[in-house]
């Protein structure tokens, strides 16, 4: 027999000044099944919340209803409430009074008739809610963090240094990502492997870190606190373990001109090689498309010459399982090769390059050991053109999106440029300049003003080849779009930045939503940026949208707190608004009819199929089963189920038919 | 006319339109006071044969509202619910349920004055239809 309390609040005069709360308290009274119905000035403070206490346990209460603010306000504060008294916190509601009713109405015989009507329809609701108990799930407390960059760095040092083990997977044989392609960094000019390899170190010495490269994401099962990751560690051939970093191994490769793909294209690399100098790990990787012994079963030179014997040419990919109780996302970036440009030589001129290049030319320890060089024949160019906004921001192009750094780093590399050629000339070519961040602005200044590199606002339309210098065509729009031609010596475009080429892949891999562009889905734009809206994966860095390095860092310190977050107690509490399949004793077992619509609809993927077998181990039905640790309540495989065998603690089908039939 | 107060039911989800309707009591913004709020989690979770069982109840107007597609708080309930909206709004008309009466938004959090126009309109388009008397000639047509 149903016993519910009702509780109406003044709220000051918010709502007993258009709605007669004592009238709304005699109305509920009547109302079958409600065992007691008073009003109150302020629900929400203490003497309020004694008052639903001493309810609770006075009158024995099976139910109870508070009908003052919205429960987006205060459903908390009454349920804690409740469940201190000794009643299940999920037997109280509140009847939204204030927000729909008394501030949005006149005062009149009408609202105070809408408000006992709302009260009616929570209690009738209250009527059928059932005891509800938070869900618990156990949590491995290791995360996974797949990209070796200074995001994902950030986040395993600082999920480490919490006492936390952390599995690093980086797909190329060193970490450190594009921020080790760098010379230098704004807005401070930092050198940026001086500034990243500290970091690269202490991740490689850390305790708390196993650091596979060379090595992706094969697949990912499980769920929130309980994934089962298999990690492919690609053959490297070499034993890790015997390998001293000598090098010997790629002095004596004779295979010596293969594009190195960390000079992005303007340095050569041997065979075996290990990707620059202050990798991590410094061990040799063999590049099995273009070594000779692969190719035709020639050479062996490098097994020939390693002391340590640590040349394994017959070594096999490796796939490795870990339990992870967290996943966070930081695979990075690329940037559009010069080829994309029809209108700037597809690509065909070598000395049209973009800005990852730029910035191996002027790395110390570059292809040309920091000097500005021309990629054709060598030569310092007297005049470079830069090409801001190349790609991005051209729907026409399909980037309609700003790529953010370029504004910044087209400066940097004309002040660098011109720090090293004081009487080269530099021009660059603008839409907009977009210097958001901290002492960015001032930076941007000090290229024009001090340095003397020329802005010009224009697009730059066409740039062709002639007499051994680049013709550039533009306008500039601040003199009326009078057009521009600039003889250059070489030209960098600043093109924009997109996701990686597999990110969709990944993407579906770890079950996270993606945008057209392939940058990977946040929970929320605002106020949930590293969260996706897959329990416990989180992202950080340009794999989410463009971002500098601050923005990143950031991000990965964000993304660890989370899942430090997650790890901080032994096992996972969830509220209980899910979905249950119903069981019934045999034969029957479920109404479920194994459809497995619901399967399909489900956005977060929590439904699993159960097999019900017999004591023999035979197969007698397959129904649907809700994943409680997934679920988030939402209630779709609810409305979609053909035979209702689903329903939703908390909203369920009976509650909702109560509440309409209560009208 | 003028004294006929119609009854107006709304299915709505808890965060978007509910939040919303929030937003506009929080903005003291005043509407017409037929509407009574069902809070759901989500459209998605609405079954439309709730709203047969509204005009069962008296109701002379149906309101559903959610999250804009592609904003679902569960990513996409609300794409479900449109679907089913479809294919319900011709099942209602063949079967002769007058589909003026049913209204259809996506209203999200931010859209406080939104929510109050909304309303405002629909009383006033409900009004003028009048009560929904033949509901129960219809509903004797035998969907129940």
């Amino acid at each position: 027999m149903s016993r519910i309390g009702v509780f109406i609040c003044h709220c000051g005069e918010n709502i007993a000044g258009t709605v007669d709360v004592a009238k709304v308290a005699e109305a509920a009274s009547k109302i079958p099944g409600v065992a007691l119905a008073v009003d109150y000035k302020y629900m929400c403070s203490d003497p309020g919340q004694n008052m639903i206490k001493d309810a609770i346990k006075e009158k024995k209460l099976t139910g109870v209803v508070v009908a003052a603010c919205s429960p987006r306000m205060h459903e908390p504060t009454f349920r804690n409430a409740c469940a201190e008294a000794g009643l299940n916190p999920f037997l109280c509601e509140m009847a939204n009074i204030r927000e729909q009713c008394s501030w949005v109405h006149e005062k009149s015989d009408v609202t105070t008739a809408k408000a006992i009507e709302l009260v009616r329809v929570i209690v009738e609701k209250v009527k059928r809610n059932k005891p509800l108990y938070p869900i618990k799930v156990p949590v491995t407390k290791t995360a996974l963090v797949l990209g070796g960059g200074i995001g994902g760095i950030q986040a395993a040092l600082d999920i480490a240094n919490a006492g936390h083990k952390v599995i690093l997977v980086e797909k190329q044989p060193s970490i450190g990502g594009h921020m080790a392609q760098l010379s230098e960094t704004f807005p401070t000019l930092d050198c940026s492997q001086c500034i990243l390899t500290p970091r690269m170190v202490e991740v490689a010495r850390h305790p708390n870190i196993t650091l596979y490269t060379y090595s992706e994401l094969e697949s990912l099962d499980g769920f929130i606190g309980n994934f089962k990751a298999r990690i492919r560690k690609k053959a490297r051939g070499v034993d890790e373990k015997l390998c001293t970093g000598c090098g010997v191994c790629m002095q004596k490769c004779p295979q010596k001109k293969i594009p190195s793909e960390f000079d992005a294209g303007l340095g050569k690399r041997p065979a075996i090689y290990v990707p620059f100098p202050q990798a991590v790990p410094n061990k040799p990787v063999i590049d099995r498309e273009h070594c000779t012994y692969y190719k035709k079963g020639k050479c062996r030179v490098c097994e020939k010459f390693c002391e340590k014997k640590a040349v394994r040419l017959d070594q096999q990919d490796e796939i490795i399982e870990v339990d992870v109780g967290a996943v966070v996302a930081a695979t990075g970036y690329d940037i559009k090769g010069t080829d994309f440009f029809p209108e700037y030589g597809y690509g065909k001129y070598p000395d049209i390059i973009n800005g990852l290049q730029f910035e191996r030319l002027a790395s110390a320890s570059g292809p040309t050991l920091g000097a500005i060089k021309r990629p054709s024949d060598g030569k310092e160019p007297e005049t470079i053109v830069f090409v801001s906004c190349a790609g991005s921001r051209d729907p026409a192009k399909g980037i309609n999106y700003c790529s953010k750094i370029c504004c910044m780093y087209t400066a940097k590399h004309a002040m660098l440029y011109k720090h090293k050629n004081h009487h080269g000339k530099a021009y660059v070519f603008y839409m907009d300049i977009r210097a958001g961040g901290k002492m960015y602005e001032e930076f941007v200044r000090r290229a024009i003003e001090e340095d003397g590199v020329v802005y010009i606002r224009g697009r730059v339309s066409r740039i062709y080849q002639e007499d051994g210098k680049l013709v550039v065509k533009g306008a500039d729009s601040l003199l009326g779009g009078e057009p521009i031609e600039i003889k250059a010596d070489l030209v960098v475009l600043a093109t924009a930045m997109v996701a990686n080429s597999d990110a969709e892949q990944l993407a579906q891999k770890l079950k996270v939503g993606y945008d057209p562009y392939h940058f990977l889905s946040e929970a929320h734009p605002k106020l949930r940026p590293v969260e996706t809206n897959t329990a416990g994966i989180f992202l950080a860095g340009a794999v989410q949208a463009p971002k500098d390095i601050p923005e990143t860092v950031a991000t990965g310190s964000a993304a660890a707190a989370k899942v430090i977050g997650l790890f901080s107690s032994a096992e996972l509490s969830r509220e209980p608004v899910i979905a249950v399949v119903n069981r019934l004793p045999p034969p029957q077992f479920s109404t479920c009819t194994g459809c497995f619509l619901c399967e399909k609809a489900c956005p977060f993927q929590a439904i699993e199929r159960e097999e019900i077998k017999d004591r023999k181990g035979n197969v007698i039905k397959v129904v649907a089963k809700v994943n409680p640790g997934l679920c988030q309540g939402c209630g779709t495989c609810v409305a979609l189920c053909r035979v209702k065998a689903i329903d939703l603690q908390g909203f369920s089908n009976e509650q909702i038919l109560a509440e309409v039939l209560a009208l | 006319m003028s004294d006929f107060e119609p009854k107006i039911i709304a299915f709505v989800c808890n965060w978007c339109t509910y939040a919303g309707a929030d937003l506009t009591g929080t903005s003291r913004i005043k509407y017409s006071p037929e509407v009574r709020m069902i809070r759901l989690p989500c459209t998605g979770r609405i079954d439309f044969m709730l709203l047969l069982k509204a005009f069962d109840q008296g109701a002379d107007g149906v309101i559903v509202s959610g999250c804009h597609p592609g904003d679902c708080h569960y990513t996409s309930g609300n794409f479900h619910a449109r679907r089913r909206w479809i294919i319900f709004r011709e099942l209602m008309e063949f079967v002769g349920i007058d589909t003026r009466r049913v209204f259809f938004a996506w209203i999200s959090a931010a859209e406080g004055a939104k929510w109050a126009q909304f309303v405002n309109s629909v009383a006033e388009d409900v009004k003028k239809l009048g009560p929904y008397e033949s509901y129960k000639k219809a509903a004797g047509a035998g969907i129940e």
